[in-house]
């Protein structure tokens, strides 16, 4: 089952070597890792999503906590919490056919970003099972390029996951 | 009034009351070797190898229970410091690692002697560090000791550019450790405490296995305490060899796949198995799903990811091993269990540990009379290889900090370095470093530096002309085709110890000169070699074979006649 780690970390060089390091010599596999800092600029906030079985997040867990620079892990899976992850495609659109492209993109309430000769990039925000559906949506166009951010989250509601700094220094 | 940064280190090296740094100079380094001259406190280990100062700092540490410090240069010697931090990463000793580095301007151009041991010691250190601002070195030096030393101990590297040691600053000491992400466990959870006395007082059969963890937390007399108040017989692992006096007869002596036949069959019937600092490593547990079958099994370890990571447990305690034991001593009361310690006493008399016939030289009995002549209280140091199970089997010791050996990492060229360190932290203390052709060559340009350093250390190496622990695994595992194991270019050990000033070369060949040459080196005052000429056909019994469950050891071979008397 795949889960959900907000792990708050030291902003230092070297830490998400660290915790990458950590996750490929233990054999544990990354779905995604996505990282930027907090309110705090000596804070930085990772959104990990980890594959496994209890036993293994817990492992996962344990090894992760243990090393200096994490903070603060909290597993939000089984948590009420919203999430996104946000992709740019490149897809071939002949102007003949970008009608087509168009209302795909307003059904997904995404946007185009970027016109070429005979391509768009259109951006889409949303949880992951919207990403695949736009991806594959707009596959049979012929897709050139895309970037995926992997998976933000954060929990709903009144809990303090998110790094807020007065709780931390 | 501004100083370096080396003269900063060496300044807070002395206020840590570091006596002794095991290293090696290099350009990277001068600024630091400078220092250290300049120091009245603190003597330097010329080593002849980088692996031996870590080696020596580790050695050092487990005797003392501080840690140790090594220093090398940038590049090569960075990277001579690899094995050392492994070996002391999986065994968790504490030691502080100080590299040099190119000056930040050319850190990433690949400069002369760069490389990126920040980066390569990550997964083998408990932490480390690029210092790039000399004004972060105070801060920094202060953190690693407070980690390397706090919660579970381990190694700790300081990488410092050139420039940054010979940086001249305003030097402010630095304030409290305080670090947000590190905050050890030392009290166990009164309620699982609880739960542990009320195990206890429902327990038969129960068994204490101790590992590293109670050396390490000094824990060892309060070990003691609760085995004879709850009458639990005790095993040790190896890394938890002296936790518990081996001439005591509640003591089991070693569990796992070279363990004692008495301590794997109490392990395999035990109803409760109290786990004190270990992790439960494969050598020791064989394989987890037969691991202590009938028993509720009990974890105490200061790192929560020790628990269940190996074994799953029946009731976890996070805390420091001594912290924990205080308090379940306030809480258990004095039980007897008759008939138990019978069956455990049956099983010493049935399967006793035992070798073969004395019509030639035997390691076990050479191992045994060293420690029937030294009443089990000598520093004893190993390599890596049948030798050291040896002495793990046949060297019963009664202290803590007595047995110093690679246990995790198994690593060859280990034990005369260590020892090396052991003496000097121990400067009264018999130091005997045990050891093979094969452990001994890979680090005996050392002789060098325990000459250097008056070191009276004795190595007692069993020479074979083999790489007997790799024979014995291809004899069982191979069908005998022996390959890559034969020593045929091995020296005269004898005229190598005597060509070293102030060093002499013992030779044993036959059972009877075991004594009086023992005798002769534990007295002479000098580093010694003594050379034990062994059979290569010796093999390490009992054995666990892989995939099998310790009570179904091989144990040894009745046609050779194992017998000790």
């Amino acid at each position: 089952m795949k889960h959900t780690l907000a792990v708050l970390v030291e902003n230092r060089p070297g830490v998400l070597t660290r915790i990458a390091g950590l996750f490929a010599r233990r054999g544990y596999n990354i779905d995604s890792l996505a990282v930027g800092r907090t309110d705090n600029p000596l804070i930085s906030r990772m959104t990990i999503v980890v594959d496994g079985d209890d036993r293994v997040i817990e492992q996962v867990s344990k090894q992760l906590y243990k090393l200096i620079d994490v903070i603060k892990l909290t597993d939000i899976t089984n948590d009420e919490y919203v999430d996104r992850e946000m992709i740019l495609i490149k897809v071939n659109a002949d102007p003949a056919i970008r009608g087509e492209i168009m209302q795909i993109v307003e059904i997904f309430r995404a946007r185009i970003v970027d016109i070429g000769r005979n391509s768009l990039i259109i951006e889409a925000t949303g949880d992951e099972g919207k990403i695949n559906a736009i991806e594959s949506a707009l596959r049979p166009f012929g897709i050139r390029e895309v970037v995926r951010t992997g998976k933000i989250a954060m929990s709903r509601g009144p809990k303090h996951k998110n790094g807020k700094s007065q709780e931390l220094l | 009034m501004g100083i370096t940064g080396a003269q900063a280190l060496i300044k807070f090296l002395e206020e840590e009351h570091v006596k002794y740094i095991f290293g090696y100079p290099g350009g990277a380094v001068l600024a630091l070797y400078d220092a250290i001259l300049e120091s009245k406190k603190i003597k330097h280990v010329l080593v002849r190898q980088e692996q031996a100062a870590v080696h020596a700092a580790s050695g050092y540490a487990r005797v003392t229970g501080r840690p140790g410090v090594c220093l090398a240069t940038s590049g090569p010697g960075a990277t001579n410091l690899v094995t050392g931090l492994a070996t002391a990463y999986m065994d968790s000793i504490p030691v502080v690692a100080i590299t040099g580095q190119v000056g930040t301007d050319m850190i990433g151009t690949d400069a002369f002697q760069e490389v990126d041991i920040f980066g390569i010691t990550m997964p083998i250190t408990k932490h480390n560090y690029l210092v790039k601002d000399v004004n972060d070195l105070p801060k920094v030096v202060k953190e690693a000791f407070h980690i390397a030393s706090t919660g579970r101990p381990g190694p700790v590297l300081i990488d410092i550019p050139k420039n940054v040691s010979g940086a001249v600053f305003d030097y402010q000491p630095p304030g409290p450790v305080d670090l947000r992400g590190y905050k050890p466990t030392y009290k166990g959870h009164p309620a699982q405490i609880k739960n542990l006395a009320k195990f206890i007082q429902e327990a038969e059969r129960p068994v204490i296995l101790a590992g590293g963890g109670v050396i390490s937390s000094n824990a060892n007399e309060e070990l003691y305490a609760l085995a004879e108040k709850i009458n639990a017989p005790v095993t040790t692992t190896l890394m938890g060899l002296g936790a518990f006096p081996e001439d005591h007869q509640l003591s089991l002596g070693m569990l796992g796949l070279h363990g004692t036949p008495y301590a794997n069959y109490a392990v395999t019937n035990c109803d409760l198995l109290i786990s004190l600092g270990v992790r439960f490593d494969d050598r020791v547990i064989s394989v987890a799903s037969k691991f202590a079958p009938q028993a509720k099994i009990v974890h105490i370890d200061i790192d929560p990811a020790e628990i269940g990571k190996n074994v799953i447990v029946d009731l976890p305690i996070v805390g420091d091993v001594r912290l924990v034991l205080e308090e379940l001593l306030k809480k258990v009361t004095k039980k007897e269990h008759h008939s138990w310690l019978q069956q455990v006493k049956a099983w010493k008399e049935s399967h006793p540990m035992v070798y073969g016939n004395l019509s030639q030289l035997r390691p076990q009995y050479v191992i045994e009379k060293l420690g029937e002549l030294t009443r089990g209280k000598a520093i004893i140091t190993t390599d890596v290889g049948q030798h050291q199970m040896w002495a793990a089997q046949f060297y019963k010791f009664t202290k803590p900090r007595s047995f110093i050996s690679s246990g995790g990492l198994g690593t060859m060229g280990y034990g005369f370095p260590a020892a090396v360190g052991a003496q000097l932290a121990s400067p009264d203390s018999l130091v005997v470093a045990i050891t093979g052709d094969g452990s001994f060559q890979m680090n005996m340009a050392e002789m060098g530096t325990a000459t250097e350093q008056c070191l009276p250390i004795k190595i007692l190496l069993f020479n074979n002309s083999y790489l007997s622990l790799v024979r014995q695994l291809q004899h069982f595992l191979c069908g005998k085709r022996y390959c890559g194991v034969e020593f045929t270019g091995n020296p005269d050990f004898v005229q190598l110890a005597n060509s070293y000033p102030g060093a002499v070369g013992l030779r044993i060949e036959k059972p009877e000169d075991v004594e009086p040459v023992l005798k002769e080196a534990i007295n002479n005052g000098k580093l010694t070699v003594i050379e034990c000429r062994v059979s290569e056909e010796e093999l390490v019994y009992p054995v666990v074979p892989p995939g099998r469950s310790l009570d179904e050891m091989i144990h040894y071979p009745v046609e050779e006649g194992g017998t000790n008397e």
